[in-house]
C-alpha cells in the first residue's frame, strides 16, 4: 500500500512539473506515466477519463490524479496523487509571484510584461475562438451543413446578458438549459 | 478583515471552480469578471500580469491562476485557501463519478446541457477578451502587433503556448538591450 502511494506521488509530481502549456499538454505525460511507465490503466480507460474530464469542471490533470488515485490506492491514493500534481505549481508560481511583487516597479520587468500582456490576451482569444467553433458547428466541423444557427442566438443572448452585468455562471447554465429544452421538443 | 478576505476568496474560487466547464482560459475569464470587475480587488493590467505568471509555470492554468491570485491577495494563506478551493470541486466530483461513470457518460440530457453551455462559455470569453484587448489597443502599436502575431501563432499555427511566451520574453530582452545601448 505504502509503495503504491509513493509511486503515485512520483508519477503525478512529474506530470505536474512538466506539463507546460496547461491542460492538454498534460495528456501525453499522463499517458506515458499511466500506461507505459506503470500499467495502471488501459488506453480505453484513459480515453474515458479524458471524455469525463471534458464533461466535468476542473483541469484534466487534477481529474486524472483524483480518478487514477482512487482506482489504485483508494481515498488516500487520490489525495496523494492530487497533492503531487499541484505541488510543482505551488512552488514555481509562488516563486514567480514573489519575484513579480518585489520587482514589478522595475523598468526592465515592466518592459517584459508590456510584451507579454498582449500575447496573453491573444492566447485567451485563441481559446475563445476554438470554443466558438465547437459551439456553433456540430462535432466541431466547419461547414454549411453542420452550422447550428440557434447556438449563434444563444451566444449573442449570453453576450448581451453578460455585458449587462448578469452573473456569468448563471448565464452559462441558462444556455445549457435552453439546449436541454430544444433536445426535449 | 483578513478573515473576511480569506472567506470571500475561498467562496469565490470554489464557486468558479465548481461551475467552470472547459479549459483553463474559461476560469481565467470568470476570475477576471469576479476579482477585477465585481470585487475590484485587482486592476485589469495587473490581472494580465498574473495570468502571464500563471502561464509561465508548468501545470493547469486554472490552478496556477488561483495560486497567483491567492498570493497577491493574502500571501501564503491566500495560496492555500485559493488552491484548496479550486481543487476541492473537481476532486469531489471525480470521486463521485468514479463510482458510476458509465451511466454518466451516456446520459443524453446531460450531454445536451454541456453542449448548450459552450455557447455561454464562448460569450464569457468574448466579453473578457473585449475588455482586455481594449486596454492593449490603448497602449501602443507594438502591443497591437504582438497581440495579432500571438493570435496567429496560437490559433492558426498551433504553436505551443510555452514557446509563444518565451519568444515574447526574448523580444522584450532584445528591446531592453537595444535601448540601454542607445542610452549610452
Amino acid at each position: 500500500m505504502m509503495m503504491i502511494l509513493v509511486e503515485l506521488f512520483i508519477s503525478f509530481f512529474q506530470i505536474g512539473l512538466f506539463s507546460f502549456g496547461g491542460g492538454y499538454a498534460s495528456i501525453p505525460l499522463i499517458f506515458q506515466q499511466v500506461t507505459v511507465v506503470h500499467t495502471w490503466m488501459s488506453e480505453l480507460q484513459l480515453n474515458d477519463l479524458i471524455t469525463i474530464s471534458q464533461m466535468t469542471p476542473g483541469p484534466i490533470a487534477i481529474n486524472a490524479a483524483t480518478f487514477i488515485g482512487i482506482e489504485m490506492g483508494g481515498f488516500w491514493g487520490s489525495v496523494v496523487a492530487t497533492c503531487a500534481v499541484i505541488l510543482p505549481s505551488i512552488i514555481l508560481v509562488s516563486i514567480l509571484a514573489r519575484f513579480y511583487m518585489k520587482y514589478k516597479d522595475m523598468l526592465w520587468l515592466q518592459d517584459i510584461l508590456a510584451f507579454l500582456r498582449p500575447a496573453v490576451v491573444a492566447l485567451i482569444a485563441s481559446a475563445g475562438v476554438s470554443i466558438m467553433i465547437s459551439a456553433f458547428f456540430n462535432e466541431g466541423i466547419i461547414s454549411f451543413d453542420t452550422f447550428l444557427f440557434y447556438r449563434l442566438l444563444f451566444f449573442f443572448g449570453a453576450l448581451i446578458l453578460i455585458r449587462k452585468k448578469n452573473n456569468p455562471v448563471l448565464v452559462m447554465f441558462l444556455c445549457g438549459i435552453c439546449e436541454v429544452i430544444i433536445t426535449l421538443i | 478583515m483578513k478573515k473576511d478576505l480569506l472567506k470571500q476568496l475561498f467562496i469565490s474560487t470554489f464557486y468558479l471552480s465548481a461551475f467552470t466547464f472547459g479549459g483553463g482560459y474559461v476560469i481565467i475569464s470568470l476570475m477576471k469578471e469576479k476579482f477585477v470587475n465585481e470585487l475590484k480587488w485587482i486592476d485589469e493590467k495587473e490581472m494580465l500580469d498574473l495570468v502571464a505568471i500563471a502561464q509561465s509555470a508548468p501545470g493547469a492554468v486554472a490552478i496556477n491562476g488561483a495560486i497567483v491570485i491567492g498570493y497577491k491577495l493574502a500571501g501564503w494563506k491566500g495560496i492555500l485557501t485559493a488552491t484548496l478551493a479550486t481543487v476541492l470541486p473537481p476532486f469531489m466530483i471525480i470521486s463521485i463519478i468514479s463510482i458510476f461513470y458509465h451511466a454518466f457518460r451516456t446520459n443524453i440530457l446531460l450531454a445536451a446541457l454541456l453542449n448548450g453551455m459552450q455557447a455561454g462559455v464562448a460569450a464569457i470569453i468574448c466579453s473578457a477578451v473585449y475588455d482586455m484587448a481594449k486596454g492593449v489597443v490603448k497602449e501602443n502599436y507594438t502591443s497591437v502587433i504582438i497581440m495579432f502575431l500571438a493570435f496567429i501563432a496560437a490559433f492558426f499555427l498551433n504553436i505551443d503556448v510555452t514557446y509563444i511566451i518565451l519568444f515574447c520574453i526574448a523580444l522584450a530582452l532584445l528591446k531592453i538591450i537595444y535601448t540601454s545601448r542607445k542610452g549610452k
